[in-house]
């Protein structure tokens, strides 16, 4: 669990990494990892979570039109599991888990074959 | 948050949640479990002799690379003596199938097993890039499961092996379940839970040893020990996943995850229920032979394909408003209509397989599905509509189509 963060808490962009795999790179460019750097803290005051990760995901990321097949009702569509530093997110609060520096975010498809 | 403990050995930090039973256990422990049951389950079902040769279908997937990830090291870790290849199938989908084949080539150097590829242009004469390009995309998965089916047979005949193992998981069944409640489809209801597919329509085997591991564990445990494993859609049925009855498993496994295995549960008690009678009829025997992947994706693990809910839906809708002219439900009779010397289904014995007119697979038709289906492919091949979207070094496609042609015959 690294958030070997002397950044003050508020004041520095949380940079994290976002993986897609089992077939939801296909959604995002055909790339795997992602870089991506999000504002310490949003407009109302409260840290970056899972729940603004996705929509970040969504209108920054994401190459395909095809938002349901990741996103339905505003969070992960079932099917897609979440791992948050290699943990089910489930461990973690899933969509209100808060972001932490330097955090690894991996979302797996089971719904594609092979 | 403080990190949670792992259940079963309370040390280590756990990572997974277990759809089943709620339980959280770290990543050793999970590996450890999982492979257990696996094992618990070939040996409770005794699913396997002691040097036994058997091949696992293997599409380069997540199901079949994680079957034949703990196929090998149970096989080690229990000494089963098993004698285990890897058989793949080449629909012949170019920038798909080519792809997940070369996952299947590192598999069998990863797990030291031998590897067969058999392809359906060698087979039948057309790869699935030729059929779309006759067909178009729609219904071109009925092609592709047919010619599926019987290639898995040929080539572990070819291999001199008589049991096949696939990756179907519980998620696959589940669905299964559903889709043979919601048809009415007693026969199939009653072998699709069971564990092995055994039918007289071919003395080869086959068995999902996954039967009883959830989607969401094959795809962690593929994670978590880090296998080489191929995803993607099939270029010519993308989203097949969507409007399907593996949407609704899906949606229930969110709200209540034991859902899954509690239906897979419930199909096998149902179809401890479906009289003997009854279980071998529908298309009879050679159902066995047919049954997982007959219309659907075998590539997607024999799942549905999209928007075949919607039309069960609407096919319901259309029962209600013919429900009045019906008067009672007779369904071996109903179903055995389809077969051609109406035999009375019950007569189970009396129902001689014979072997296909053209092929020679065994079937209970005098023609078997594939040779239907490619003689509607063939009559039609003289068209030049099978050259358009053939984008390349196709030059001498005309030489090789009749090559193909000859070969048929001669087969």
């Amino acid at each position: 669990m690294a958030h070997s963060s002397a950044t003050a808490q508020g004041v520095f962009p949380v940079s994290i990494t976002v993986e897609f795999t089992g077939g939801l790179e296909l959604l995002f460019g055909n790339e795997r990892k992602h870089k991506v750097i999000l504002p310490a803290q949003l407009e109302d005051g409260s840290r970056p979570n899972i729940s603004y990760l996705l929509k970040y995901l969504v209108n920054n990321l994401m190459k395909d039109q095809r938002t349901d097949m990741f996103i339905m009702e505003d969070n992960v569509r079932p099917g897609i599991l979440v791992l948050i530093n290699d943990a089910d997110w489930e461990l973690e609060g899933e969509e209100t888990y808060e972001l932490q520096q330097g955090d690894n975010i991996v979302f797996v498809s089971t719904l594609h074959g092979g | 948050m403080a990190p949670t403990v792992c259940f079963n050995c309370k040390e280590a930090r756990a990572v997974i949640i277990r759809p089943k039973n709620r339980h959280k256990l770290c990543r050793a422990c999970f590996i450890q479990i999982f492979e257990t049951e696996v094992h618990e389950t070939i040996i409770g079902t005794k699913l396997f002799f002691r040097g036994e040769r058997v091949a696992i279908g293997a599409s380069g997937g997540k199901d079949s690379t994680v079957l034949a990830a703990v196929l090998k090291t149970l096989n080690e870790r229990y000494d089963y003596g098993l004698n285990l290849c890897l058989l793949s199938i080449d629909e012949g989908i170019r920038g798909y199938r080519d792809d997940s084949l070369e996952t299947v080539k590192r598999n069998a150097v990863q797990y030291e097993m031998p590897l067969e590829i058999v392809g359906y242009g060698e087979l039948y004469g057309w790869t699935m890039d030729q059929v779309v390009a006759q067909v178009g995309k729609k219904g071109n998965c009925t092609y592709c499961g047919v010619f599926r089916r019987q290639a898995l047979d040929r080539g572990a005949a070819r291999l001199g092996i008589k049991h096949v193992v696939t990756g179907h998981n519980a998620d696959d069944v589940a669905e299964t379940v559903m889709m043979n409640l919601l048809r009415g489809d007693l026969p199939r209801l009653s072998r699709g839970t069971s564990i092995v597919t055994d039918s007289d329509a071919s003395d080869i085997k086959r068995s999902k040893p996954l039967k009883y591991a959830y989607e969401k564990e094959i795809v962690l445990y593929a994670h978590h020990r880090q296998l080489d494993y191929f995803s993607t859609e099939c270029i010519y049925s993308p989203e097949a996943f969507r409007g399907s009855a593996r949407t609704l498993i899906k949606d229930l496994e969110k709200i209540r995850p034991s859902s899954i295995l509690d239906i897979v549960k419930s199909g096998e008690d149902m179809a401890a229920l479906v009289p003997v009678e009854v279980r071998g009829s529908g298309k009879s025997k050679h159902a066995g032979a047919e049954d997982e992947s007959a219309g659907g994706c075998g590539s997607q693990n024999g799942r549905s394909s999209g928007g075949e809910m919607a039309a069960m839906e609407k096919q319901l809708t259309e029962n209600d408003a013919a429900e009045s002219r019906e008067t009672e439900i007779k369904l071996p009779v109903a179903t055995s209509k389809k077969s051609k010397p109406a035999k009375p289904a019950k007569q189970i014995k009396g129902q001689t397989m014979g072997h296909c007119e053209r092929c020679g697979y065994i079937s209970s038709q005098r023609i078997c599905k594939a040779c239907t289906l490619l003689d509607g492919l063939n009559r039609n091949r003289p068209k030049t509509a099978i050259e358009v979207g053939m984008e390349d070094e196709e030059g001498s496609s005309t030489l090789m189509r009749q090559m193909e042609r000859a070969q048929l015959g001669a087969t």
